[in-house]
């Protein structure tokens, strides 16, 4: 699960990392509030989306005068943010932070994550703060810096003056990256996040450390424990269909392709859409229905499947294990049935009690296509899907 | 011979009398598997499918002898019943359970390290089976054969179909190591790797794997130095987008690393033989052995 930018800051704060100041709003008057209750006469004005790239996409935007502060409110929360990570459709932007601008002397890059490598916590710095960490990584390795920490003890005083010499911080400097530093660290620890990022960290004119922007991921396995976390979610920023297969205890993820793929396992779904993809079509989601599915579930992920109407034809691959391939079988009939499904339903099934419910299928009278192997299923597929 | 487990091997059971627990226990009693005991906290002292119950796996383990576990404790609790066995003297712990927040994992993993004897597999993973000796986990038994072929995976399903096919082939399987799904986990490829070429009644690998991290990578360069039986490698999830998570906490691409293109490259490097089919592996394994 993803926080927004706002919410990050919120929780830095808390964590005695300094952010400058601001205040977010959701409508153009509350941006002038906020922008009057912060003062001067220049302020900046970020949209609020769970997406990188905000900047390039006209997404933050540096503005004089209240008029232009409601303008420009206005015109970000009517707007779909189009960046790299989003695709064409874009997101919608949720509320606008408004910020003090302050000269910027440096722009830093800092971020903690849980290296699964080493098992440990990994700092992540860099003195090329600003850009895409990505691009820098692949094009000046060297100025990428990290910081490996033991458990056990925790981040360590020197680590921190390690990192902050290294990206050439002075006097006063040090202490506050370190302070920094512990304070991430401490809140990936205590909210259970899987990387928290800071993109740029900058020097002030002061000379004054500030986070200017805010990243967050939290490990979705920990929402258990973390009740005020789940109270932060955004479902405007979620895929609709995602969001209902999480309901419903189904991992799904939506692509842009036009079979509709239904799986018991993630590594056979994984399989399955790159056979699609082999055979010459294009994967329309991910769906594990999971290894002790029923016959209900295979109904609700019909239905999602189905919700998306670039949907040409349905992919249904199935290894019984545990689960019984006849209980299977029955649950695509009753689906096929009463969620009235118009595409072509090709079916695989395999392992415990195949031949059951493959006999069930063809004497069901349902225009269901029966397939072999995973290679048969994938061709059947994309040949039913062009039909 | 065979890896990590055998008809010797004596077992018990976390989590002994919840539901799955119990549904999963009477599987691996029925293939003939050694369980001999379980721990539910609160219900020493009763029985369950016929067999003793204990309050913590200390008195288990002198109660029986067994010395390996299978937990099926829910996630919250799961990574203090995984330290639970470590403490008792359990040496293999088979961890089912899915959804453990992995920093409770990292700390886990860490600990483990205090203790050299303890393997743990998994968590989220099927667990262990050589077929006709022992199953530990949720596999359906009989779709194994007693063989040649040690399988290695990720992923449960896909672990299903290379079971399938090289059953199919008349190869059969020495041992299969459901190594799990997870960012942090136990035994990784390497540490099987190593067992399924010391080992005598394997005669060839499959290795399946998937997109995150870079377990793969480096079992491409563990392969090329110190592997000399024939491999199969499949990776899947080759059409995985970036940044999202696919069902399996540790199947994610991050930062551009964890690509299944750049695995499948590292594995070809190595002179693995990759398919780029999962129908494919049983048959490519018996065209290696052949």
């Amino acid at each position: 699960m993803n926080l927004h930018e706002y919410q990050s800051k919120a929780l830095f704060a808390d964590y005695g990392i300094d952010v400058p100041r601001g205040q977010v709003a959701f409508s153009a008057e509350q941006a002038c509030a906020a922008a009057t209750a912060l003062g001067g006469d220049r302020w900046v004005l970020k949209a609020q989306s769970h997406t990188g790239g905000r900047g390039k996409a006209g997404g933050v935007r540096v503005v004089e005068g209240l008029d232009s502060v409601a303008a420009v409110a206005s015109e970000l929360l009517g707007m779909r943010l189009v960046t790299h990570q989003t695709g064409p459709a874009g997101l919608p932007v949720s509320g606008v932070l408004v910020e003090e601008v302050r000269p910027i002397a440096r722009e830093l890059y800092l971020s903690a994550l849980v290296d699964r490598a080493s098992a440990r916590i990994l700092f992540i710095a860099s003195e090329q703060g600003g850009m895409d960490i990505e691009a820098v990584a692949a094009e000046q390795p060297e100025a990428i810096l990290t910081c490996s920490v033991d458990p056990v003890v925790g981040l360590q005083a020197y680590q921190t003056r390690d990192l902050a010499f290294a990206m050439n911080l002075q006097g006063a400097q040090v202490a506050a990256l370190g302070r920094i530093m512990q304070g991430l660290y401490r809140l990936l620890l205590d909210k259970d996040l899987s990387q928290v990022e800071v993109n740029p960290l900058i020097v002030n004119e002061a000379g004054q450390l500030l986070a200017l922007d805010a990243k967050i991921n939290i490990d979705d396995n920990a929402l258990y424990a973390h009740p005020d976390l789940v109270e932060l979610r955004d479902l405007s920023q979620e895929d609709a269909t995602e969001a209902a297969a999480r309901e419903h205890g189904l991992s799904y993820v939506t692509l842009d392709g036009e079979i509709g793929c239904m799986v018991n396992g993630a590594g056979l779904a994984m399989a399955t859409m790159d056979m699609v993809r082999l055979h010459g079509g294009m994967p329309a989601n991910f769906l594990d229905v999971g290894g002790g599915t029923t016959a209900a579930k295979v109904a609700e992920a019909f239905k999602l499947i189905l919700a998306d109407d670039k949907v040409k034809a349905v992919l249904v691959n199935i290894f019984g294990g545990i689960v019984r391939c006849d209980l299977i079988a029955e649950g695509v009939i009753t689906a096929v049935k009463e969620v009235h499904v118009a595409v072509p339903v090709i079916v695989r099934l395999e392992g415990t009690n195949a031949e059951a419910g493959r006999t069930m299928l063809a004497e069901s009278g349902l225009a269901i296509i029966a397939a072999s192997d995973l290679d048969d299923a994938a061709s059947k597929a994309v040949e039913a899907a062009r039909a | 011979m065979s890896i990590l487990i055998d008809r010797s091997t004596r077992l018990i059971c976390q989590g002994f009398t919840g539901k799955q627990a119990t549904f999963h226990s009477e599987q691996c009693l029925a293939y003939g598997t050694q369980l001999v005991g379980g721990v539910t906290p609160g219900k020493g002292g009763t029985t369950h499918l016929g067999l003793p119950v204990y309050d913590t796996v200390r008195q288990a383990v002198s109660g029986t002898g067994a010395t390996a576990s299978m937990i099926y404790v829910p996630p919250p609790f799961a990574a203090d019943a995984i330290l639970e066995a470590a403490d008792a003297g359990i040496t293999l712990i088979i961890c089912i359970t899915e959804g453990i927040p992995v920093l409770q994992m990292m700390k886990v993993k860490n600990a483990l390290r205090g203790y050299p004897d303890v393997r743990l597999i998994g968590p989220n993973c099927p667990g262990v089976i050589t077929p006709g000796k022992c199953k530990i986990g949720i596999m359906p038994g009989f779709i194994h054969m007693p063989g040649s072929v040690g399988i290695v995976s990720r992923s449960g399903t896909l672990t299903y179909e290379a079971v399938f096919q090289t059953t199919r082939a008349g190869l059969g399987q020495s041992t299969c190591v459901g190594i799990g799904g997870d960012p942090i986990k136990g035994l990784d490829f390497i540490d099987v790797l190593a067992l399924f070429q010391a080992d005598e009644q394997t005669r060839g690998i499959i290795l399946v794997g998937e997109i995150g991290g870079s377990a793969e990578e480096e079992a491409a360069e563990y392969i090329r130095a110190h592997v000399t039986k024939p491999v199969v490698g499949y990776i899947a999830g080759l059409t995985a987008p970036p940044g999202k998570r696919m069902g399996h906490a540790g199947a994610i691409i991050t930062g551009g690393k964890g690509t299944g293109q750049g695995k499948v490259a590292a594995l070809q490097a190595a002179g693995i033989a990759v398919v780029d089919s999962p129908s494919a592996m049983g048959r490519r394994m018996s065209e290696l052995l052949a």
